[in-house]
C-alpha cells in the first residue's frame, strides 16, 4: 500500500536545505510573522513557513501547539496580533471567513460541523458557489435558478456516490455515525471547488473500517489537482500519505521536511513524541514493571 | 351554564382582525427562530413600531392610510437594522437580550409624556382610520354598509373591510416566506440555524443573510401591528412584553420551522383564549370555582404560561413541525 503510494509524490517540493522556514519551488501558502496570543499564553508565533502547491502538507505538533489556532487564522475565523499571509499571491490578512472560502481556501472542522437537521443532500447543496438562488430577490423567481439547482443536484449526487453516502441523501445530517459525518463534511467542502483543502483532524473519532476510504479521499483530492494541508494526531496517516511534515511546538515551526526524515529529528523526537516514545505507557507511569524483550 | 354563549364567543375568535395580527407576527417569528435560528424576543416593539409608523404619520403627518402603512413598514425594517448592526456578530443568546430591552425601549418612548402631541402618550392614538378628507383607510372601504355573515361569524361592513385587507396581506406574507425558504436563499437561512460557522467556511455571507432574515421577519411582526392598528387604536399598552411571549406562544403551538404552523396557532391560541375567559368565568359564576368572573377569567393567563411549558417539554416541534427538524435540546 504504501509503495504505491510513494509513487504519486512529488520530489523536489523545497529548496536548499528542509529547516524551519524553507523556501518551496511553488509554494500556495506564504505566511510571515503571524503571532496570536490569548492573554499572556503565545498560541501561534510562526515566523516564515511556506505551504507547498499541489501536495498533501500535514500539520503535526503535541496538544496545545497551536495547529488548530493557526488553521483559524489561516481561514480567516481569528485575526492575529500582528502578520501577514498570502494565498495564491493575495494577502489575506484582515479578510473575513467567508471571502477566503470564495478564493478558493476551503475548511473542515475539529469538531465535526455536519448541518444536522437539514438532510444529506441540503448539506451538499449548500456547498455550491455561486449559487444564483442565494440572493433575496433571484430567489422568488424559480426560474432563474432551477435549472442550476439541478446541475448542483448531479454534481452533489456524483461527490455522495465517491464518499458512499448516496443512499442517504434524504437522511438528516444527524442521523449520521460520527465517521460519515466527517465524510459528509468533506464532500461538502468539495462542492465549493477548492483549490486548497484545509483539514482539521479529519481522523479523529473515525472508526477504522472507514481509515482507508478517508485516506484514499484524502490522496485523491490531490490526484485531482488540490493542494490538502492536514492537522493530525495520527501518525500513521502522516507517514503514508503526507509529502511534507511541519511540526509545531509552543506555536512555533520547530522542524519541516519529508515525513521519513522529519520524524527522524531530535527536536520533532523532543517537542512531539517525547522521549519515551519507544517505551511501554505503563513504564513511563511507572505502574507496570515491563519484562524487557529477549535480545534486547 | 350558558355553553351557547361560550361556543358562541370561541367560535368567533376564528377570525377577527387580533388573529390576524397575531398571525402575521407569528409568521414573522417562524422566519427569525424558526427557519434562522434568531433568538427575538422583541417582536411587540416591530408591531409597535409598524402601528405607531402607521398611526403618527396619517394623524401628524396628513399621509393617507397606504403611504402610512408604508412608513410602518419601512419603520420596522430600519428598528431590524438598528437591532442587527451591533447583534448579528454576537452570539444568539445575546440578541435575545438586546431585542428584548430595544422592544421595551419604543414602547417606552412611545409611553413618555415628552412626546404626547405626536404619540398620545398612554393614552395611544385614535381616530386615524377614519379621515374627514376621505384619506383614512375606512374611507376606502369598498364594502357598503351593513352586516355581513352569519352566526357568531358576522361582522359590519367596517370589520369586514380590515379582515379582507389582513388576510390579504397574510396570504402575501405567507406565499413570500413559502417561496424564499423552499429556495436556494432558504438552504442557506437553514444552513445558519444549524451552525452558522460551517456555512461561513462555504464562503456564505453570514452577517447578510441573518441580517435578510431579521428584516423580513420584522416586516412581517410590522405589519401585525399596522392590522391592529387598521382595526381599532394603538396605545403603548398592548405592545408589552407579555405580547412578545404570546405571540411565541402561537408560534411554539403551531410549529416554528413551518410555514403554515404559525398562522394554525395563532388561530388555536385566540379561540382557546376565547374559550378559557367565556368558560372560567361561567365557572365562577356557576360558583363551580370560587372566585370571582373577573379573576376566573385572568386565570387563563395562567393557564397559557402552564400550556406553553407542556408545549416546549413535549412537543417541542409544535403540531404541524417535523419533531426532527426543530427541539430544544440539541
Amino acid at each position: 500500500m504504501s509503495n504505491n503510494e510513494k509513487s504519486h509524490r512529488t520530489g523536489g517540493l523545497h529548496i536548499g536545505e528542509p529547516a524551519p522556514g524553507c523556501a518551496k519551488t511553488d509554494p500556495m501558502l506564504i505566511i510571515d510573522h503571524v503571532k496570536k496570543s490569548f492573554g499572556g499564553l503565545t498560541a501561534v508565533d510562526v515566523e516564515h513557513l511556506e505551504i507547498p502547491k499541489n501536495a498533501i502538507t500535514a500539520l503535526i505538533g503535541p496538544n496545545g501547539a497551536g495547529k488548530t489556532t493557526l488553521f483559524n487564522l489561516l481561514t480567516g475565523f481569528d485575526s492575529p496580533d500582528t502578520g501577514t499571509w498570502s494565498f495564491e499571491g493575495t494577502s489575506l490578512a484582515g479578510i473575513p471567513a467567508f471571502k477566503v472560502a470564495q478564493l478558493g481556501q476551503v475548511r473542515t472542522f475539529q469538531l465535526t460541523k455536519a448541518l444536522s437537521l437539514l438532510t444529506v443532500l441540503e448539506n451538499m447543496k449548500l456547498g455550491a458557489t455561486g449559487q444564483r438562488g442565494e440572493g433575496i430577490l433571484s430567489s422568488l423567481i424559480p426560474a432563474l435558478w432551477r435549472k442550476q439547482d439541478a446541475e448542483i443536484e448531479i454534481k452533489a449526487m456524483e461527490l455522495l456516490a465517491r464518499f458512499k453516502l448516496d443512499t442517504k441523501k434524504d437522511d438528516f445530517a444527524a442521523s449520521l455515525s460520527g465517521g460519515q459525518r466527517k465524510l459528509l463534511e468533506m464532500a461538502r467542502a468539495l462542492m465549493t471547488d477548492p483549490v486548497l483543502v484545509m483539514l482539521d483532524e479529519p481522523m479523529a473519532g473515525v472508526n477504522p473500517a472507514l481509515t482507508q476510504s478517508l485516506l484514499d479521499h484524502v490522496i485523491n483530492l490531490k490526484k485531482d489537482g488540490m493542494t490538502v494541508l492536514f492537522v493530525e494526531h495520527d501518525m500513521h496517516m502522516v507517514r503514508h500519505i503526507a509529502d511534507w511534515v511541519v511540526v509545531m511546538a509552543e506555536g512555533k515551526v520547530v522542524a519541516e521536511g519529508p515525513p521519513e526524515t522529519v520524524m527522524k529529528e531530535q527536536a520533532v523526537i523532543d517537542a512531539y513524541l517525547g522521549s519515551h516514545q519507544d517505551t511501554d505507557l505503563g513504564v513511563v507511569t511507572g505502574r507496570i514493571n515491563i519484562i524487557p524483550e529477549e535480545g534486547k | 351554564m350558558d355553553w351557547g354563549s361560550i361556543l358562541n364567543n370561541t367560535i368567533a375568535a376564528f377570525l377577527t382582525p387580533t388573529t390576524i395580527a397575531f398571525a402575521l407576527a407569528a409568521l414573522g417569528l417562524a422566519m427569525h427562530f424558526g427557519f434562522a435560528g434568531l433568538l427575538n424576543f422583541g417582536i411587540a416593539g416591530f408591531m409597535a413600531i409598524g402601528g405607531y409608523g402607521y398611526a403618527i404619520s396619517v394623524l401628524t403627518f396628513g399621509l393617507p392610510w397606504w403611504a402610512g402603512m408604508m412608513v410602518g413598514v419601512v419603520g420596522s425594517i430600519l428598528f431590524a437594522i438598528v437591532l442587527g448592526l451591533p447583534t448579528l456578530r454576537l452570539r444568539g443568546d445575546y440578541l435575545a437580550i438586546v431585542t428584548i430591552a430595544a422592544a421595551e425601549i419604543a414602547r417606552l418612548m412611545f409611553l413618555t409624556t415628552a412626546f404626547t402631541d405626536v404619540t398620545g402618550s398612554a393614552d395611544g392614538l385614535f381616530g386615524f382610520n377614519t379621515r374627514q378628507d376621505g384619506t383614512g383607510f375606512q374611507n376606502s372601504n369598498p364594502f357598503p354598509s351593513g352586516d355581513y355573515g352569519f352566526g357568531p361569524l358576522s361582522f359590519n361592513h367596517q370589520t369586514l373591510w380590515v379582515l379582507t385587507f389582513g388576510i390579504a396581506i397574510l396570504g402575501l406574507c405567507l406565499w413570500l416566506l413559502w417561496a424564499l425558504m423552499r429556495s436556494p436563499w432558504g438552504r442557506v437561512i437553514k444552513g445558519i440555524r444549524e451552525d452558522e460557522d460551517a456555512v461561513r467556511a462555504l464562503g456564505k455571507n453570514v452577517f447578510a443573510y441573518k441580517m435578510q432574515a431579521l428584516i423580513i421577519g420584522g416586516v412581517f411582526g410590522g405589519l401585525g401591528g399596522i392590522v391592529f392598528a387598521a382595526f381599532s387604536n394603538v396605545s403603548p399598552g398592548v405592545f408589552v412584553t407579555s405580547l412578545t411571549f404570546f405571540i411565541w406562544t402561537s408560534l411554539l403551538l403551531g410549529g416554528a420551522a413551518t410555514i403554515l404552523g404559525p398562522v394554525i396557532g395563532a388561530i388555536i391560541f385566540w379561540v382557546l383564549q376565547a374559550f378559557l375567559s367565556n368558560f372560567l368565568s361561567q365557572l365562577a359564576l356557576s360558583g363551580i370555582l370560587p372566585v370571582s368572573t373577573t379573576q376566573a377569567s385572568t386565570l387563563r393567563f395562567v393557564l397559557v404560561g402552564l400550556g406553553l411549558m407542556l408545549l416546549v417539554i413535549y412537543r417541542p416541534q409544535g403540531i404541524f413541525g417535523d419533531k426532527r427538524e426543530l427541539t430544544f435540546v440539541k
